[in-house]
């Protein structure tokens, strides 16, 4: 285990500097300056142009300001927006827990009500149930996501007036942000109602980020469950005359739950990029909305930055499911 | 049983999101503004955009101030100020017993007073101020109203006095002052962070004077701001001020009916007239101080043909492009400056939509089957133009209809600007929005002959000596009514020689809950809520 | 062997044409697939419509007509026979720019799919074939666009090469990359294990022909179904290029971009949201069933 662990960390090193020169490189060929679209109308004049690009270090030749970038990352300093002044990692760290808090209830959307069905849908196979949760599935998985957000939005918000149009809990609360957490922050709040507030801002958002991996969870699930299903020890256990739902629960679903960790693990990078759209959507202010709004301003540092943040996070994620899955499935630890 | 199990979760969330959605006011009076954007920061001094000098105006403050709902000017910070003759040095009197506010690292001592002053304006000025670079120090409008160049001296008197000394008279001083660049912060405040290492918390955890404190700010989420309690002016009647930070108009709007916000900022355009009939919301506007054109770049051929030019004007319909995209809320232009400033001249007559005329034109230019031209649309909303894209289909449509082929061009927006100011394009949308009232402001930054050279503001590089002389002439003068004489003959060469298609001055509108009193739009767009009150 | 053998005999007959035995076993699992054969019928109708647009759209797709602006569809109150689905908010009829975007929404599947298929298989191919240091570098880099959320990268590469519908397809065709590379190279590695290959490198074929007229054949039936689904990637992935406006620019009738110009109006004329969508999910549901179908049809060992 300790060598597979040693030689995947061994496997992150070079991927990371190659992600950091990547992101860097991508950023510089960018067209526009940050300096002049923060100018409005009046424009800059060149000398003060050429100043706050000195400033900067937009002047440096590449290779130096690549060098020079690579020096501060090694010091855990992963620049300052050009645009508010802010450390990008501050800025990073206040809003990726609305990011983390979306994706985890998204997930645990997919997986709560995904692999029931799915488990469902192998038992049951060849029913009309099974037909139909297939369908619902890929459907589910060509879903646009932005337009699929807005007539959520459009049906249970402008016209139910069921759920809360955006944002993460309404504005007459007051909430310290000890966690970032908006579902565990609501528990200081003097207001009784917060948590119900909070959890009611998430509903939409979670459904509409969950669509896709829960098509694909669903789907997994079926489709391990029923070759586990096929298999020897499963028959035999039956001969044995357990129980049809304790083998399918213990038995089953156990060696069943591989390939779906698996398959969940490789759905945090489309979650991200799902993450980008639905807090587009859902003006839900976390880190994809953050990084579009930094492309719009050209804000260099924290594009560079961000991108790099995130890209390491999917790394170490999918580490993680390389680790669980050495963990469920022991074979694979030699 | 699945399925009831599925229906019993529903109805579950369901009721949690229908409790959810009507919050309880929390005890104390609270205005929820549902604003468009994040501040970029807590400095006026180092931004441009009116969202972050909404966004900071609860906070500073500055010696003199506008009137609210008026271009007028009044005191503030400064209880008065004497002109000397010559117009060159200005003494001002500074109040007394002005607070500063306070946060959890910083109790300030003592008063404002001249050192405060002095610290504000020298920190955009001088190099050799330790804040001069601090935040990145692009002091944009500090060098756009051309300080540098107009400043001579800035010195303390007394604790109370504070004198500046000019290079030449300037008209528009007072008013410069009254602007958001010319915040003061707290040199004490400065002081005590440079000395811990930190100074750019000055820009980021931000002690004023003014009426509110910021409490709290979760980026792209919320600002919280509390009623200041040592505030020196009128208390506000609110307790608590929140900015509710939306970019979707739609969103703020259900929000606003919602009566989640009592007061939102941009509304869609579409949705205005729905926001009319309700009868628990109401509907303020003005006038902006704007323009949105279509520039015609004048030393391309055929564009440099004033029929051409004139033909185009006569194609378009203006009509059309105010019904969709303006909807009612933009006035059709036929001047650079909007009616609301002084000097407009009425008597201008706009070119009839005349398709028909605009075809015998271009045949005599000799261009029977139309040409081909680009059409440049700005990839962004400006307060002057809504969609630029929408307006550029438009005019495509109906350039179409006189032959002329129309590409509609656009670019990432800084990029953009620097093009057309560059004199890339052919035909391209661009605007304006006036800082402080002047006419001044509109006609030498973009249409006199030193900004038509290639880089400067002109988007049309149009450049009329008898029109750049009557706007020379008239920026000297010192009497508004001479002034605005040769402003009207200006615009009628201007309309002769046809170098934009004008297309309107937007109109800003404020819709706000039918509770809200005392809100006061101002002619600049900005947004101010310290007067007003929830009935 | 018995189905090639009375081959000759059907080919007389005037309605049924002669297949190749494979071919029409392929056949009949495939059309066993309720699914499939449906997503096959959706795409061929949507061919249909995108080829005869000309004929079947009632209005050109960029004809405003100034007195009809956000006119609902024929059966909602205020419609009209003239636009069966609305008018968006210059005028425009939305079923004609529905029946253009097909057009277009077909033509970034093939687009995208052609080039990141090309450059995918000759990498994937390259890989498999150089091993060492080569296959190293280039599963590397395949790796680290992995590692970017597709969407931000495409956004990142359309930012550079400024927008618009060319520039969003290389975008989209750049992101979608690695997953042909990797197949490709799977599916190559385990075929150069076989002894046919090594049968004929011993009869002295070069590496190039190795490469495309040996190994490739024998790859080509993952790549097809991973060229299917990719179709419904692209289309879904330029959507949201458009929606973020980064795609297509108007007047085109991109269905992305038209549910970016949506935006504005859908809380009060939801046609001009809801019809744009509908026609990008229904094609995307239309390749994700086919490719479905194909792969059940084409690799028995993954069928159920």
């Amino acid at each position: 285990m300790l060598r597979y662990l040693l030689r995947r960390i061994g496997m992150i090193v070079p991927t990371f500097v190659a992600v950091t020169f990547l992101s860097f490189m991508l950023i510089r060929l960018v067209p526009g300056d940050p300096i002049e679209v923060r100018a409005g109308e009046h424009g800059v004049p060149p000398e003060r142009l050429a100043e706050f690009r000195h400033q900067f270090g937009l002047d440096q030749p590449l290779w130096k300001q690549f060098l020079d970038y690579e020096a501060q990352l090694l010091h855990g300093d992963f620049g300052t927006s050009i645009v508010t002044q802010d450390s990008v990692l501050h800025a990073f760290f206040q809003l990726f827990p609305a990011t983390i808090e979306l994706s985890v209830c998204a997930i645990l959307f997919a997986v709560l009500v995904g692999m029931p069905l799915g488990v469902i849908a192998a038992v049951k196979r060849g029913s009309g149930f099974d037909y139909g949760l297939m369908g619902i599935s890929v459907t589910g998985a060509s879903m646009p996501i932005p337009w699929w957000g807005l007539m959520m939005i459009l049906i249970f918000s402008v016209a139910l007036g069921w759920t809360p149009v955006s944002g993460r809990i309404s504005d007459a609360y007051f909430i310290d942000p000890v966690t970032g957490f908006m579902l565990i922050d609501c528990w200081w709040s003097d207001d009784a109602g917060a948590c119900t507030s909070a959890a009611s801002h998430l509903i939409l958002p979670t459904i509409v980020l969950g669509t896709i991996p829960l098509a694909v969870v669903a789907r997994m699930t079926r489709s391990a469950m029923l070759e586990v299903l096929s298999e020897d020890y499963i028959r035999t256990a039956r001969a044995k005359g357990l129980g049809g739902l304790r083998v399918v629960v213990i038995h089953a679903l156990r060696n069943a739950l591989i390939p779906v960790v698996t398959v969940i693990g490789l759905q945090v990078g489309s979650l991200l990029s799902g993450a980008i759209l639905t807090e587009t959507i859902f003006s839900w202010p976390g880190v994809g909305h953050w990084l579009i709004e930094s492309i719009q301003r050209r804000d260099y540092p924290v594009l560079q930055g961000g991108t790099l943040l995130i890209a390491t996070l999917v790394m170490l994620v999918n580490l993680g499911v390389d680790m669980t899955y050495g963990f469920l499935n022991p074979r694979i630890r030699r | 049983m699945i399925k009831r199990n599925l229906a019993a979760a529903g109805m579950i969330a369901l009721a949690a999101a229908a409790v959810g959605a009507v919050p309880s006011p929390a005890g104390a009076k609270t205005l929820v503004y549902c604003s468009e954007g994040s501040p970029e920061n807590f400095n006026p001094m180092l931004n441009t955009t009116g969202t972050t000098f909404d966004a900071n105006r609860p906070i500073y403050q500055r010696l003199v101030a506008f009137t609210p709902g008026t271009t007028k000017t009044e005191p503030s910070l400064a209880e008065s100020w004497d002109i000397s003759a010559d117009g060159k040095t200005i003494t001002f009197h500074l109040r007394h017993g002005v607070k500063w506010q306070s946060n959890k690292d910083f109790t300030p001592t003592r008063d404002f007073n001249a050192d405060d002053v002095i610290f504000s304006f020298e920190r955009q000025w001088k190099d050799s101020n330790p804040y001069h670079k601090v935040s990145g120090g692009g002091y944009s409008y500090f060098g756009d109203m051309d300080l540098p160049k107009i400043l001579s001296s800035i010195d303390k008197i007394d604790d109370y006095t504070v004198r500046f000394v000019l290079n030449m008279p300037q008209a528009p001083f007072i008013p410069d002052m009254a602007m958001d660049f010319a915040s003061i912060q707290s040199k004490e405040y400065a002081d005590a962070l440079l000395k811990a290492g930190k100074p750019e918390q000055i820009d980021q955890v931000p002690i004023g004077t003014g009426p509110f404190e910021l409490q709290q700010y979760q980026r792209d989420s919320t600002i919280r701001y509390r009623a200041f309690k040592d505030y020196w002016g009128t208390k506000p009647h609110i307790d608590t001020l929140v900015f509710s930070i939306n970019k979707d108009p739609a969103v703020r709007l259900a929000k606003l009916r919602a009566n989640e916000c009592q007061v939102m900022s941009f509304p869609n355009i579409a949705d205005l007239p729905a926001i009319r009939e309700d009868k628990s919301l109401q509907l303020m506007e003005q006038p902006g101080l704007n323009i949105g054109y279509l520039a015609f770049n004048v030393q391309k051929k055929p564009l440099d043909d004033v029929r051409v030019r004139k033909a185009i004007n006569m194609a378009i319909d203006k009509k059309a492009i105010l019904a969709a995209v303006y909807q009612g809320a933009g006035l059709p232009a036929k001047n650079l400056i909007p009616p609301t400033m002084w000097s407009y001249n009425d008597q201008v007559q706009d070119f009839p939509y005349d398709p028909a005329a605009a075809k015998k034109l271009l045949a005599e230019a000799g261009l029977p089957d139309g040409f081909d031209t680009d059409l440049w649309a700005m990839p962004v909303q400006r307060p002057y133009n809504p969609d630029a894209k929408r307006i550029g289909e438009l005019m495509q449509a109906d350039l179409a209809k006189v032959g002329i082929k129309a590409k509609i061009v656009s670019y990432e927006w800084g990029e953009y600007r620097k093009r057309v100011q560059a004199g890339e394009h052919m035909m391209a949308q661009l605007g304006w929005t006036g800082d402080n009232g002047d006419p001044d402001n509109f006609f030498s930054p973009l249409a006199s002959c030193a900004a038509a050279r290639p880089g400067g503001g002109s988007s049309t590089k149009w450049c009329n000596e008898k029109f750049d002389a009557l706007i020379q002439k008239a920026a000297t003068l010192s009497d508004q009514a001479d002034r605005a004489k040769l402003y009207e003959q200006a615009q009628v060469i201007m309309h002769e020689d046809a170098p934009y298609f004008l297309i309107a001055h937007s109109v800003v509108f404020m819709p706000m809950r039918a509770n809200v009193v005392g809100y006061k739009m101002s002619p600049f767009g900005a947004h101010d809520f310290a007067n007003v009150d929830l009935k | 062997m018995s189905s090639t053998a009375s081959a000759p005999v059907q080919a007389t007959g005037a309605a049924a044409r002669p297949m190749p035995g494979t071919l029409r076993l392929f056949w009949r699992s495939f059309a066993e697939n309720r699914g499939a054969v449906l997503g096959l019928s959706i795409t061929l109708v949507l061919i249909v419509v995108a080829l005869l647009a000309d004929v079947v759209a009632p209005h050109s797709p960029i004809e405003q007509f100034r007195d009809n602006f956000l006119t609902p569809p024929v059966w909602a109150q205020g419609g009209t026979a003239r636009f069966l689905l609305g008018t968006d908010d210059v005028g425009r009829d939305i079923l004609s720019r529905l029946i253009f975007g097909a057009r277009l929404s077909l033509l970034i599947g093939i687009a995208v799919v052609a080039l990141s298929l090309a450059v995918g298989t000759v990498l994937g191919l390259l890989a498999a074939f150089a091993g060492g240091f080569v296959d190293v570098a280039i599963m590397r880099m395949m790796d680290i666009v992995l590692v970017f959320p597709s969407l931000l990268l495409a956004i990142v590469i359309v930012a550079i090469l400024g927008p618009g519908l060319f520039n969003a397809m290389i975008a989209v065709a750049i992101v979608t990359l690695p997953s042909y590379t990797r197949l490709t190279r799977a599916a190559a590695l385990s075929e150069l294990a076989r002894d046919y290959v090594t049968a004929t490198r011993c009869a002295g074929a070069g590496p190039l022909r190795l490469m495309f007229n040996t190994v490739l054949p024998n790859c080509v039936a993952p790549l097809i179904v991973q060229a299917t689904l990719g179709f419904a990637t692209a289309i879904l992935d330029a959507a949201a290029l458009g929606f973020l406006g980064l795609g297509a620019q108007p007047p085109t009738p991109e269905w992305g971009t038209m549910l970016a110009g949506a935006l504005q109006f859908y809380q009060r004329a939801w046609w001009v949201l809801a019809f744009p969508g509908l026609a990008i999910l229904l094609t995307v549901l239309a390749f994700n069933l086919f490719g479905d179908g194909l792969r059940d049809a084409l690799d028995p060992k993954l069928r159920r």
